[in-house]
């Protein structure tokens, strides 16, 4: 555990002291059970008063210590980690778990979808964003353990949950809740910034797409890649899968799967399912020029 | 704690045959005739004709266990291919339904059927009646037992095997996201299964309440006929829940009912809340009777009375109602409001208080005792060292904050197979080292026991330790492999050579029994100088249970008499048919006699009638009127009125 929020911090704190007691509680109870048949085996039986004692010493007294400490921290941390929705929150981002994948919507002040964007989920410094989980297939669990414990994205349901890194740094998440085929190779990245390169980031997430031509974009539209995946500002509008306008500017594909090269990609249209067996989309075998000119034009997607 | 406690520690309680001779008290030709008329019939369909206790007890024991190893050999498949990063021994379909069948039958077909064979073999002997209160119910459960599960491993076999996870979280189970027969096969085998554990539980209630011998009045029942009772009220509650979860998913996905589908305004949420509804109980279901197995073996081992008998019943049974109301904090994560969560974290904290007073009650009872170190009481040790540290990460994991961090990560998997392992497990393995004597008249080997003991103790900590560590590191739950740069790979190959070691420990015990069952040294009646009453019985069990019921006068009938040296027991009971005391509920008092019905075939045919509905369910609808009617059929020929009462 890496702690990159207060939230998360509080969290690992508490975990020390909690295995420092159970250690201790563990040793001491052990060690009673040596004492009493080993070291004085075959001596005298305990008093009644005596083990009464024990019983109540160590059966009731000991778990109602660790019961209210268990209680009051819990609390105390939950009411501060889980923190009311007091509007503190200028960033707005729903995460959309997909199978298997997660999809970014940053919403504006008005709440309208200003970007979208697939896997990575990007976070100014020092701010607290308000991420509202959504599904609308089957149950997944929002995990980026530097951040923040785990929350589940529910059909039917919008959960919240609330973000505030404090050092810049670029960290790994996951889908903790199985959801099928593909649940292990469902992760993303979280990536804090400084407000401005954050500012600059979302400005360019917003935008069209800075190539809406060539062969490239031909092949792509031929091979049917447009009926799932979005590219904006060209005629591909598919919902099924990532929007790519941006694709170029990500660090990782396929769910955090694979680094983000041109081989890498190459190797993800033409064998997907080596990559990530079970995965909702088909493979796909252009002429090897078709794939260059493909790759180029995806890699121009910065 | 009376004086009667000072005599009895001044006992002495060395091994050594029993002199009770059980032919001798009522005559050779008495012996004889009580003994053919609890005979159960031999032969190949003199087997499906069985209704006696200990013929049932036993099959379910060993069912159980079969189900055990071949699902211990799954794990060691999914050990095996998460031991490397990105391995491909195992394709990810077939690791999701491994996985599935792995969990859902060491919970369904191994760890209660083997608490309810222990229950149905042991608790009747303990409470001195001749057999239980409805055998043939207790027949047909164990069958609809074997015809279920055996259907439910076979799919594995046809690559139709569920593999939705042993929770079957919906709306990943729902046709839309799970084609094929596999979610199916898991609801209905489901909920068939747990037919049989209602069945026995209501036999169990009812003999425990209504069949114990004259004198054994509540506050002398043994802790383990306790723990017992509590485990089948606790099965009675909580059994419906899940028939009723996974009913509604059976009928979604065959009839199109919208109980769990969102657009329609069914709740995903519906399901968990039904499904922990009894899942939790359900833990503690397999928790509470390893607990009174627990209370035998140090009873006997520390050769002296329990310390704080009242506690322990208190305990128990707060831990029976307790474990009602915890189910939320299998749902932290969901987004429920904090408030309710934090309820949900006061009562499950709670449950250390109860556990907190058995585990220092049995040290109270050990300690400065001249504990006898044999094998059964070498597993009860493994559970003290296995059971208290999962207990432990059980309470952090109570904790609100904490569980959402390690919630759905390897430290889960560490955490509930401290307590699985640890706290059912290890007793069964105890309990087989206890009572294989008097089930099969032969002991075991001390000397294989004892290293069987240690390496799986040494093995399982291999395996299951370094999963905390992992699941602190970030390592999810339910996924069949990793990438290689997460730094998983070093603690994941030592958890499958751990796996390896486990396994090897538990194959030593295998061999044990079966070299044992034929070979072993002859056992006494009384094996370990326990002091209950399945000891007075011969080993293995006479047909009859006890030729003569005993009357029991204090909670250690067996040491009383060994003091005095005779037994007091009812007389009169006819011969010629199946007779036990009926006595009242609270003090034991004889009522009057039962007559149990002697061996039938209808409780199999029966079962199999039900298993065709069940199992054509998954394929049609229209099977249900079927198996209705096909079910009732034979029921009617099941209860038709006929021998000893046209007789009479
Ligand atoms: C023979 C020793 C055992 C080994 C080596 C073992 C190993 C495993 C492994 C590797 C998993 C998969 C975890 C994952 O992929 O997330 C697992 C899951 C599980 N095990 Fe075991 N296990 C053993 C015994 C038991 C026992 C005795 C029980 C219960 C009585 C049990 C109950 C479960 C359950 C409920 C799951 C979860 C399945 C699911 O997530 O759907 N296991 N076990
Ligand atoms: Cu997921």
């Amino acid at each position: 555990m890496d702690p990159a929020s207060r939230d998360a911090w509080l969290v690992a704190e508490l975990s020390w002291w909690m295995f420092a007691s159970a250690i201790f509680i563990y040793i001491v109870t052990i060690g009673l059970l040596g004492v009493g048949a080993g070291i004085f085996r075959g001596r005298n039986r305990l008093s009644f008063r005596a083990g009464t004692t024990l019983v109540v010493l160590g059966g009731v007294l000991a778990p109602i210590i660790a019961i209210v400490a268990i209680g009051v921290s819990g609390v105390a941390i939950g009411d501060e980690t889980e923190g009311p929705d007091d509007g503190s929150a200028k960033l707005t981002v729903e995460v959309v778990g997909r199978q298997w994948w997660w999809e970014l919507r940053y919403l504006d002040a008005a709440g309208e979808v200003v970007a979208v964007t697939a896997n990575e989920l990007h976070l100014p410094v020092g701010e607290r964003a308000r991420l509202e989980l959504l599904s609308d297939n089957v149950i997944h669990s929002f995990w980026a353990p530097n951040l923040q414990g785990k929350t589940d994205a529910i059909p039917g349901r919008r959960n919240l949950l609330f973000a505030e890194p404090e050092v810049e740094g670029v960290w790994r998440g996951q889908c903790a809740e199985f959801c099928g085929n593909q649940h292990t190779l469902m992760g993303f990245m979280v990536i804090a910034e400084p407000r401005e390169k954050f500012g600059r980031w979302l400005e360019r997430q917003a935008s069209d797409a800075r190539a809406t031509q060539g062969p490239g974009l031909d092949i792509f539209l031929k091979l049917g890649c447009g009926d799932c995946h979005t590219i904006r500002g060209t005629s591909a509008a598919g919902q099924k899968g990532p929007d790519l306008t941006h694709l170029a500017s990500r660090r990782t594909l396929a769910g955090a799967t694979l680094k983000n090269s041109r081989g890498n990609l190459g190797g993800w249209i033409t064998d997907t399912h080596e990559v990530k067996p079970g995965a909702l989309m088909p493979s796909f075998t252009p002429e090897p020029q078709d794939l260059h000119d493909l790759l180029d034009y995806l890699e121009a997607l910065k | 704690m009376t004086a009667r406690d000072g005599t009895a520690e001044a006992r002495d309680h060395a091994l050594g045959p029993s002199s009770y001779d059980h032919q001798a008290a009522v005559g050779q030709a008495s012996f004889e005739r009580i003994e053919k008329t609890w005979r159960s019939p031999s032969g190949f369909f003199g087997w499906f004709t069985q209704v006696n206790h200990s013929a049932i007890g036993l099959r379910f024991i060993v069912t159980a266990f079969v189900f055990f190893i071949l699902s211990g050999l799954l794990a060691l498949a999914m050990r095996l291919q998460l031991a490397i990063p990105l391995n491909q021994m195992l394709s990810h379909e077939t690791y999701n339904q491994v996985m599935t069948v792995h969990g859902t039958a060491m919970m369904f077909l191994f760890a209660i059927p083997a608490m309810e064979g222990f229950a149905i073999y042991i608790a009747p002997l303990m409470v001195g009646a001749r057999d239980m209160a409805f055998p043939r119910l207790n027949a047909f459960g164990y069958y609809v037992y074997l015809i279920g599960g055996s259907a439910f491993f076979l799919s594995l076999a046809f690559g139709m095997a569920p593999d939705a996870g042993w929770f079957n979280y919906v709306p990943l189970a729902n046709k839309t996201f799970s084609e094929g027969y596999g979610v199916d096969i898991w609801t209905t085998m489901i909920t068939f299964i747990e037919l049989s554990a209602l069945t026995a539980a209501v036999e169990l209630i009812v003999t425990i309440m209504k069949l114990r011998a004259p004198g054994m009045s509540l506050d002398r029942m043994p802790i383990f006929v306790w723990a017992v009772l509590v485990m089948s009220f606790m099965i009675l509650f909580a059994m419906p829940s899940v028939m009723v979860a996974s009913a509604f998913l059976m009928m979604d996905r065959l009839v199109d009912t919208q109980f769990f589908i969102v657009e329609n305004g069914g709740s995903p949420l519906l399901w968990q809340h039904l499904f922990w509804f009894f899942g939790h109980p359900e833990v503690y279901i397999i928790l509470v009777p390893a607990l009174g197995i627990v209370t035998s073996i140090v009873v006997t081992f520390s050769g002296r009375p329990l310390f704080g008998y009242t506690a322990l019943v208190l305990a128990i049974t707060g831990i029976g109602m307790v474990s009602f109301g915890l189910w939320v904090h299998h749902m932290y994560t969901t987004g429920l409001p904090f408030m309710g969560r934090s309820f949900f974290m006061a009562a499950s904290s709670m449950i250390a208080i109860p556990s907190g007073v058995q585990v220092y009650c049995w040290i109270a009872t050990l300690w400065g005792g001249k504990v006898r170190f044999a094998t059964p009481m070498l597993w009860v040790l493994a559970f003290f060292g296995v059971f208290i540290a999962g207990g432990l990460t059980g309470v952090m994991v109570a904790s609100v904050p904490f569980d959402r961090q390690v919630h759905d990560s390897y430290f889960v998997v560490a955490h509930f197979h401290y307590v699985l392992m640890g706290g059912a497990v290890f007793p069964l393995m105890g309990a087989v080292y206890y009572w294989f004597p008097k089930a099969t008249g032969r002991m075991l080997s001390e000397h294989l026991g004892t290293w069987s003991c240690l390496t799986v103790f040494v093995g399982f900590n291999i395996t299951f330790f370094p999963m905390h560590i992992l699941g602190l590191q970030g390592m999810p739950r339910r996924i069949y492999t990793y990438l290689d740069g997460m730094g998983w790979g070093d603690l994941n190959l030592l958890a499958t050579a751990g796996a390896f070691l486990l396994a090897f420990g538990f194959a030593l015990t295998l061999f044990n029994v079966i070299h044992s069952v034929r070979h072993g040294a002859a056992a006494p009646d009384n094996a370990w100088g326990g002091s209950t009453l399945e000891w007075a019985t011969a080993s293995p069990p006479l047909n009859c249970n006890f030729i003569q019921q005993p009357v029991v006068e204090s909670r250690r009938p067996m040491w009383d008499w060994r003091e005095a040296d005779t037994r007091t027991v009812v007389a009169g009971l006819r011969e010629d048919r199946r007779e036990t005391m009926v006595t009242t509920l609270l003090d034991a008092r004889p009522q009057s006699v039962m007559v149990l019905p002697g061996p039938t075939p209808w409780p199999f045919v029966s079962a199999v009638a039900a298993s065709a509905g069940f199992i054509g369910l998954i394929f049609s609808p229209w099977f249900f009127p079927i198996g209705f009617f096909a079910v009732f059929a034979t029921m009617v020929l099941w209860f038709w009125p006929r021998h000893p009462w046209r007789k009479e």
